[in-house]
């Protein structure tokens, strides 16, 4: 071995604190009035973040070569664990309803979707890493999308809405990193923002203007032009079709976003509770454990998607905003080791794995204050559950191996 | 080249704005939340967890004149469920139902609170038999929304026997609710119904406390008592004292036996403090105590004697030949006569007006009377004289100035007035201007027949005056000062006059010669007015004792009685009672039962010619 391998500490340091505060959160969570069985699930997750810190050391000593190597198999690990969980899934806790559990014999075995978010990342940077030109056209990105779609569709199955929004993320981010160019992208994303916007005839219109400028400024092929042109018209047409299809619990959730009164008692009652909590944690809350939301119910969720709420009532703005920055250097840090990667490959898999953290991090935080639709996304390092907090380590470590064969310096010293 | 490194570095320099944006906004959105609006969602967390639970104030405990209890409060039990909303509530009813007996009124009770009052505990069983409480206390791990309250419950030691004033306590009612006078209070709550309860329901409720309970999203009570906020304790109201005396009350009660209907009042002439109070037959207050029983309800609607009907203060009788010292006060204050005038017809058995004949009620005849020997007899043939020149506008105008067409103003809700004519139009506008003749009118009027009725409280209020000095306060069963207003002007000599032709009245000569009790000095007025066609009079008897200084005026109306002495007898023994004065009829254990003519006198046999009766 050339070089001797130095930890990145800050990445190390901010990922421990939160790792640290998470399960202190999820202690907390499990501090009610009439107990439940949250109560115990601080002991799991201790565990888990051990778990997890052995696997990123693990890691940290495995060459970026030999995880690009690994790349393929890894990938295809994954969809064939997504398929059977198809097959064999099953829901759990906050999430009964759907099949994102891979059981065998009853006992629950993990979600293969969140392995799956950190081999789609490995997957992508492999095959974009691979090009020596920057994509410049749609008709490029086919290899990119089929690697994103095949796992995506089997989520969207289970169906796992807040990994999908993931995985469109870890999509983009890393197209945008490889080079692609913005009205490239944004042309990519045109068929799904038609869609959104169709459900006014006059902003879809506007858009559509939009987009037929895009087109000719950036001139695609013919085909590639009118099949784009298309999509977004047939996207269009489908999204009434396709909010039909929704099932009404889903149509809830989309309309309280809009307005949470509109179904207090229900699918507006997290969204609600959620604020309530937060709000009356004012400047400093109401103390850890303290937490009256928390503690009497009223808050759902409170280890998994809503644990940030908890962590506004209890500790406040002041500790808001301490969490927030802790992100914020995580996600800066990850996006620094992005930029001094040894190569492409290595580049690339960082800032794909500092895209899904950021998605969950804006999505879960941002639900809790009604600034996003509730998809039911985990909080990195807060959120209980073992596979995601496995996941969350992996990437930690993978992140320490690329930072620490990274140019420059790092805390990395070039022998 | 995509990878070159001055590429990767605007990349990740653009990356980190947009990270740091997004970081920002998040950040923002909690400060708006968490610092500028904290107060609005503080508030609101605060009403998620926090549950008011009324704590009913103990209703002031009612004292008679001596310090006896006439209304206390017990200890009973309220069963209450807190519910967030009514199919919460159902639910929690429909498994309650498993444990204990709910029948559809208890449940659709409680629905109708919790429409009403859906942030209060809904009240389930405002008056918990203990069993059921031991019932639910077993399973109250099943229930955690249950709440079981002790809570005052109103208590008569003497039951029927205060049926008369007292009233009762029950839960507020829905039209209640929307009175003007009940505007503060809430479903669930207990209010004064009757009586005194009613009458100072504003002294006697007190002042309901508050009690927080935490609880949980589900409603379950999390922490009782006090964790959550300090309670605010109910304010008991202070204690409420009567003029009431309850050894008399108890004695009117058990004299005034069950098989009778009518009323007694017995008044201090010098306060117009109500002494004892009676309608006969009663009820029993506790039984309504909390809804009442429905074939208690029943029982009581259906009873012929009516015992919800106050006969002291709600039933308006002709008073009879009790209405002659009217005559004589209205005849004294106008000069129209005096002790010793005498009448040009002397009394031979009737009196011939017109072309009518109007009988005295003994047809043998009283002779030449003076007004006093005419009140001992209660000579009718007198009388009849009397009323002709003191003229019918006179005797109106007389009685009205007396205060006979008003309520006594005793202290009881719903005293009705009596009927009394406002003037000479009401006979115009009753039989048409030839229907009538004022004389035969005024020749009605004054024997205390026709149109006139009077309650038992009005008469008692007029004869306090004849018992003091002319002035009467009005009947008053709680202790205040006394508030005498003038009722007629006449000299004391004159008053004493009429008292010692009151004494004669129960002398071995007079009408109520019977009730005379040695050392009582019981003077007083007989009525025997007629009630109808068919059915027996009513008797009358107004009374005072010692009749030289009176300290107790008591009056007596037996519905369908038959004659004034037998009224005069329950009258003699209450006044002896009051004034420790051994009654004969006390001394024998069995005494003679009212009704029992073997006192002398005689019963009137009414023969009424154009519908006139004499009556003594």
């Amino acid at each position: 071995m050339a070089r001797r391998i130095v930890a990145d500490y800050p990445l190390v340091l901010t990922a421990l604190a939160l790792s640290l505060l998470g399960s202190a959160m999820v202690y907390s969570a499990g501090r009610t009035d009439v107990p439940t069985y949250v109560a115990g699930l601080y002991k799991p997750q201790i565990v888990w973040v051990i778990l997890g810190l052995l696997t990123a050391y693990g890691v940290s000593r495995t060459s970026v070569r030999l995880i690009q190597w690994l790349t393929v198999p890894a990938y295809l690990l994954s969809l064939i664990l997504l398929a059977l969980t198809l097959v064999i899934g099953t829901g759990a806790g906050t999430a009964a309803g759907t099949k994102s559990w891979l059981a065998i014999g009853g006992v629950r075995i993990g979600q293969p979707a969140e392995l799956a978010k950190v081999t789609v990342v490995l997957m992508l940077a492999q095959v974009l890493a691979a090009r020596r030109e920057s994509p410049s056209s749609l008709l490029d990105l086919w290899k990119p999308a089929i690697i994103v779609a095949v796992p995506w569709l089997m989520i969207m199955a289970q169906p796992d809405l807040g990994s999908g929004i993931a995985f469109i993320g870890i999509f983009f981010a890393m197209l945008y990193w490889s080079g692609v160019a913005w009205p490239l992208l944004l042309l990519l994303a045109s068929p799904a923002i038609s869609l959104v916007l169709s459900f006014s005839t006059g902003l879809w219109g506007a858009w559509f203007l939009v987009l037929l400028a895009l087109v000719l400024y950036y001139r695609p092929f013919l085909v590639e032009g009118i099949v784009l042109m298309l999509a977004n018209v047939a996207t269009g047409v489908v999204a009434p079709v396709l909010w039909e299809k929704l099932k009404p619990y889903q149509q809830n959730r989309l309309r309280v976003f809009i307005d949470p009164s509109f179904d207090p008692k229900a699918s507006g009652y997290q969204v609600i509770q959620s604020k309530i909590s937060i709000g009356s944690g004012g400047l400093f809350g109401k103390g850890f454990t303290e937490g009256t939301q928390k503690r009497l119910a009223f808050l759902p969720a409170q280890h998994t998607d809503f644990i940030f709420a908890v962590l506004g009532e209890e500790l406040g703005f002041i500790g808001v905003m301490f969490t927030l920055t802790l992100l914020t250097v995580l996600l800066l840090r990850a996006t620094k080791i992005a930029a001094r990667a040894n190569d492409a490959f290595g580049g690339l898999v960082a800032f794909g794995l500092m895209a899904s953290w950021l998605v969950h991090v804006i999505v879960n935080v941002g639900m809790t204050l009604n600034l996003m639709p509730i998809t039911g996304i985990p909080l990195p390092f807060f959120s209980y559950g073992g596979s995601f907090m496995l996941a969350t380590w992996l990437a930690v470590g993978i992140l320490l191996r690329i930072s620490g064969e990274g140019r420059g310096r790092a805390g990395a010293r070039v022998n | 080249m995509s990878f070159h490194p001055n590429d990767i570095a605007r990349r990740a320099r653009i990356g980190a704005i947009l990270i740091v944006v997004l970081m920002t906004v998040l950040l923002s959105g909690f400060f708006n939340t968490q610092v500028l609006q904290h107060e609005r969602y503080a508030l609101q967390s605060e009403e998620n967890r926090l549950r008011e639970v009324p704590l009913p104030a103990p209703r002031g405990i009612i004292y008679d004149r001596k310090n006896n209890v006439i209304a206390e409060n017990l200890p009973a039990y309220t069963v209450s469920l807190l519910s967030a909303t009514e199919s919460a509530l159902k639910a929690e009813l429909a498994r309650l139902g498993t444990v204990i007996q709910l029948t559809p009124g208890d449940m659709q009770g409680a629905l109708k609170r919790f429409r009403r009052e859906p942030n209060r505990p809904t009240v389930i069983f405002p008056d918990a038999a203990i069993d059921v409480v031991a019932v639910l206390e077993e399973h109250r791990i099943d229930f955690p929304s249950l709440i079981i309250q002790s809570v005052p419950k109103r208590y008569y030691p003497d039951g029927e026997v205060v049926s008369a004033f007292v009233g009762y306590t029950s839960e507020i009612s829905e039209s209640e609710l929307n009175s003007e006078r009940f505007r503060n209070y809430k479903m669930g709550q207990q209010v004064g119904k009757g009586g005194l309860e009613r009458q100072y329901e504003e002294i006697l409720h007190g002042t309901e406390g508050m009690r927080f309970v935490e609880v949980d999203a589900r409603g379950r009570v999390v922490n009782e008592a006090g964790v959550a906020r300090p309670d605010l304790v109910p304010r008991p109201a202070p204690p409420m004292l009567t003029n009431i005396d309850m050894d008399l009350q108890r004695y009117v009660a058990s004299v005034f036996s069950d098989t009778l209907m009518g009323g007694v009042i017995a008044l201090d002439p010098k306060t117009g403090g109500v002494l004892a109070i009676h309608s006969g037959p009663g009820y029993d207050p506790n039984r309504f105590t909390g809804g009442i029983p429905q074939d208690y309800w029943t029982e009581l609607n259906t009873n012929p004697k009516k015992p919800l009907y106050n006969k002291a203060t709600q039933g308006t009788y002709p008073p009879g030949s009790s209405w002659k010292l009217v005559d004589a006060v209205i005849a004294l204050e106008n000069g129209i006569a005096d002790f010793t005038t005498r009448m040009p017809q002397a009394c031979n058995g009737g009196f011939a007006y017109g072309n009518a004949y109007f009988r005295c009620w003994d047809p043998r005849g009283h002779g030449s009377r003076d007004l006093s020997g005419a009140i001992e007899k209660s000579c009718n043939v007198y009388f009849y004289q009397l009323g002709l020149r003191i003229g019918l506008s006179r005797m109106i105008a007389g009685g009205i100035k007396l205060g006979m067409n008003e309520r006594s103003g005793l202290d009881l809700p719903n005293e009705k007035a009596p009927r009394f004519p406002y003037g000479l139009d009401y006979f115009n506008k009753r039989y048409g201007p030839r229907g009538w003749t004022p004389g035969s009118t005024v020749i009605n009027m004054a024997i205390g027949q026709g149109e006139n009725s009077q309650t038992l409280a009005s008469m008692a209020r007029f004869y306090s005056a004849i018992a003091s000095d002319g002035t009467a306060a009005p009947p008053s069963i709680a202790r205040v000062t006394p508030k005498r207003e003038r009722v007629f002007s006449l000299t004391p000599e004159q008053i004493q006059k009429l008292r010692e032709a009151l004494g004669r009245v129960v002398s071995p000569t007079g009408t109520a010669g019977g009730s005379a009790v040695p050392g009582l000095f019981l003077g007083g007025k007989t009525g025997t007015a007629q009630s109808g066609k068919t059915t027996p009079d009513h008797a009358w008897f107004i009374g005072m004792a010692p009749v030289h200084d009176p300290r107790i005026v008591v009056a007596v109306m037996i519905e369908y009685g038959g004659h004034g002495w037998q009224a005069a007898r329950v009258a003699s023994r209450v006044a002896a009672k009051y004034l420790n004065i051994p009654h004969p009829a006390d001394r024998a254990p069995m005494g003679p039962a009212i009704g029992d003519a073997n006192d002398g006198s005689v019963l009137a046999t009414p023969v009424p010619p154009a519908g006139i009766t004499a009556t003594p």
